[in-house]
């Protein structure tokens, strides 16, 4: 067997050298005369490992990491060892208990093959649940759905196979399905992780939720931060066009969909959905007053179902497993997998995938292995720059939707951000309220103008300035754009801003 | 307009010839054949696609993207998210505004850089983060930003 030799080509995997980790072993292998053949996979997630270089040969797969391009000549002289006998050696990657003890669904084959390889996607699962959904009915596909107990992935947590009903349910001549890959939370990197290691997925889940609610054409909403997700999509758009998974008669089906990539152009608020359509529309992202849904008047006022790269590729597992195998995991009304991402000052940090309900610290500790600093963990921002901070004390919240709110938070797309003891939060609280005036849309007045009050009120409460008539006025803007905001973005914001005030008051102090 | 602009534009406009609601694909289209959108070009756009110019200037005006006047030859992108702080991307900034001489939306003199910011790369992982171009760096210290930049930020 020809030595196979695995170096992601991921976008974190890529900034920590995995570019030139290949190039070496082009280089290493040609001056040996050893014939190998180089794989660019995805990343498995495990970001604290990257470059992450694996081999296959007869003795089997193995890992080694994190590696330099000057690591790699020598490791081929010793025959890429076992683990043990290198002090990069990592042995079978999926047997370390950082991914052997994370529970994957959607994540199974990321980082595993090439991710615009339709053999390798075949062989491992896909497209089972496409061809499942092509031979039920529009009805069936959804109550499957319904069944998984599937909420939005993207942060709202609307009950999906509710908004598939919706749309199913609205009689039109044209329905879109809009996959929204504005992936803008800070912390947070499992779309744009999913769409570079697996695309296939992405696609197949949209074209169960066109089969389903009668859709016959897709949008993917891809943020323009992202530029290797945008090469890999659109090469994964065009293969899967060729072997007629999109096209006119989706795998033979009769029945026709097909997806269009369209690019962001740097704007957070486009990840809200009706900001989000605005923008597809090419207009300025501005947000939409609801009602009417976007399951009814969405996409150039046409039905549309709006979701998240990862509620839409969960589809295409829950098709192929049935939905109550997706139920079977998580907890309450948190059903099927978290994919926490853990960033910020962390030691081992990368993509975590665990059932809903475990909490807080197992995935900071036990997987996260705390802060890369080596200080005391102070703050954990869960759910995106709209987020909550949590102090070390509420590390024990189990990560649920409704845990997450009774302790005041949200988990959002799921970023988990970690500070360490030499945070300020006041200067995070300033910053919240910053971010919002720079990146808000401007429709509504709490939150264009509310954001900038609220910098200058915090700037004066950090100066000393009559610091409890300031408080008190913060207090007061905080619930006029949580109560008068037309979106999350105003509505929001408050929150990071009101957790610092409540959990870390003596920054506010000083 | 002169020959370049003309040129790229009726070729952004024949691309996204037919395709629905195609301004900001456009508009990607004209910044990089030109490296900004020019005023210049903003009246044959919106003629093309039957819009004010307004629409279209607004349009340009939203997104962080788009700029009307050409930036340097690198655009430096400083992550200033939460976890690009909470790795001290503080000091990063501190140490890029001294070394090149200029702030956030400024290009240096010679051209050769524009220093812009953005709100997360996807890179959280191993703050703090860069983009220059298409490439993204991770865990860059101050000592860092000055080997890239000596490499020319070379991935």
């Amino acid at each position: 067997m020809t030595l196979r030799v695995f170096v992601p080509a991921d976008t974190t995997a890529a900034a920590l050298g995995a570019d030139a980790v290949a190039a070496a072993v082009v280089q290493a292998a040609a001056r040996r005369g050893i014939d190998l053949e180089l794989v660019r996979n995805g990343s498995r997630g495990a970001y604290w490992l990257e470059p992450l270089l694996e081999v296959e040969d007869e003795a089997g797969r193995r890992g080694f990491g994190p590696v330099e391009p000057e690591d790699v000549g020598p490791l081929m002289d010793v025959g890429f060892p076992p683990r043990g006998e290198h002090p990069l050696a990592l042995g079978d990657v999926e047997a370390l208990p950082w991914l052997a003890d994370q529970t994957r669904v959607t994540f199974t084959r990321a980082g595993v093959g090439d991710p615009l390889s339709l053999e390798d996607y075949r062989a491992q699962g896909g497209f089972k649940g496409l061809e499942r959904a092509l031979a039920l009915t529009p009805q069936q596909i959804v109550d499957e759905i319904k069944a998984s107990g599937l909420r939005g992935r993207g942060g709202a947590a609307f009950p999906t196979g509710i908004k598939w009903q919706t749309v199913l349910d609205t009689e039109a001549d044209q329905k879109y399905i809009c996959c929204n890959a504005d992936e803008g939370d800070s912390g947070t990197f499992a779309d744009r992780l999913l769409m570079e290691a697996d695309p296939f997925q992405l696609i197949e889940g949209m074209a169960i939720a066109g089969r389903a609610v009668g859709a016959t054409r897709g949008f993917i909403y891809l943020r323009s931060e992202y530029p290797r997700a945008r090469d890999v999509l659109e090469v994964a758009l065009v293969l899967a066009r060729t072997a007629g998974i999109l096209g006119d008669d989706v795998l033979g089906s009769g029945a026709a969909f097909d997806i269009d990539l369209r690019l962001g152009a740097n704007a957070y608020i486009c990840g809200e959905e009706t900001s989000m359509l605005d923008s597809l529309e090419g207009k300025r992202g501005l947000v939409r007053f609801k009602p009417p849904l976007p399951a009814i008047e969405g996409l150039f006022g046409h039905p549309t179902v709006v979701n998240n790269v990862l509620s839409l590729a969960a589809a295409s597992s829950i098709l192929a497993q049935g939905g109550e195998a997706y139920a079977a995991h998580g907890t309450g009304r948190s059903r099927g997998t978290l994919t926490a991402q853990l960033g910020g000052n962390i030691r081992h940090g990368g993509l975590v995938e665990v059932p809903y309900g475990e909490t807080l610290r197992r995935v900071v500790e036990d997987f996260g292995g705390g802060t890369r600093s080596g200080r005391d963990l102070r703050a954990v921002q869960v759910g995106g720059p709209l987020g909550t901070y949590l102090p070390e004390a509420l590390l024990e919240t189990p990560l649920d939707y409704e845990a997450m709110a009774e302790a005041g938070g949200m988990l959002g797309h799921g970023g988990i951000v970690v500070f360490d003891d030499s945070v300020d939060m006041s200067a995070m609280a300033r910053f919240a309220m910053e971010f919002c005036s720079i990146e808000s849309c401007g429709k509504c007045t709490p939150c264009r103008v509310g954001s900038v009050r609220g910098v200058e009120i915090i700037d004066r409460i950090r100066a000393g300035d009559r610091r409890e008539h300031h408080l008190e006025l913060l207090d007061e803007l905080c619930d006029t754009m949580v109560d008068g905001s037309l979106c999350a973005m105003g509505g929001l914001t408050p929150a990071p801003v009101r957790s610092a005030l409540n959990h870390f008051p003596e920054d506010f102090q000083r | 307009m002169d020959e370049r602009q003309q040129a790229v534009v009726s070729a952004a406009l024949e691309a996204h010839a037919g395709r629905a609601g195609p301004l900001i694909e456009i508009l990607h289209a004209v910044q990089d054949g030109l490296g900004c959108v020019p005023a210049e070009t903003v009246p044959p756009i919106a003629e093309a696609l039957n819009l004010s110019r307004a629409e279209v200037q607004g349009v340009i005006d939203f997104y962080h993207d788009f700029r009307s006047t050409p930036g340097g030859r690198q655009i430096i992108q400083v992550c200033r998210a939460e976890a690009c702080q909470a790795m001290g991307v503080q000091r990063l900034e501190a140490h890029i505004r001294q070394r090149l001489g200029i702030g956030y939306h400024e290009t240096t003199e010679d051209g050769r850089y524009s220093l812009e910011p953005v709100y997360c790369l996807g890179n959280c992982a191993c703050a703090p983060s860069l983009r220059v171009d298409d490439a993204v760096f991770a865990r860059v210290t101050p000592e860092r930003f000055d080997e890239l930049i000596d490499q020319a930020f070379l991935p």
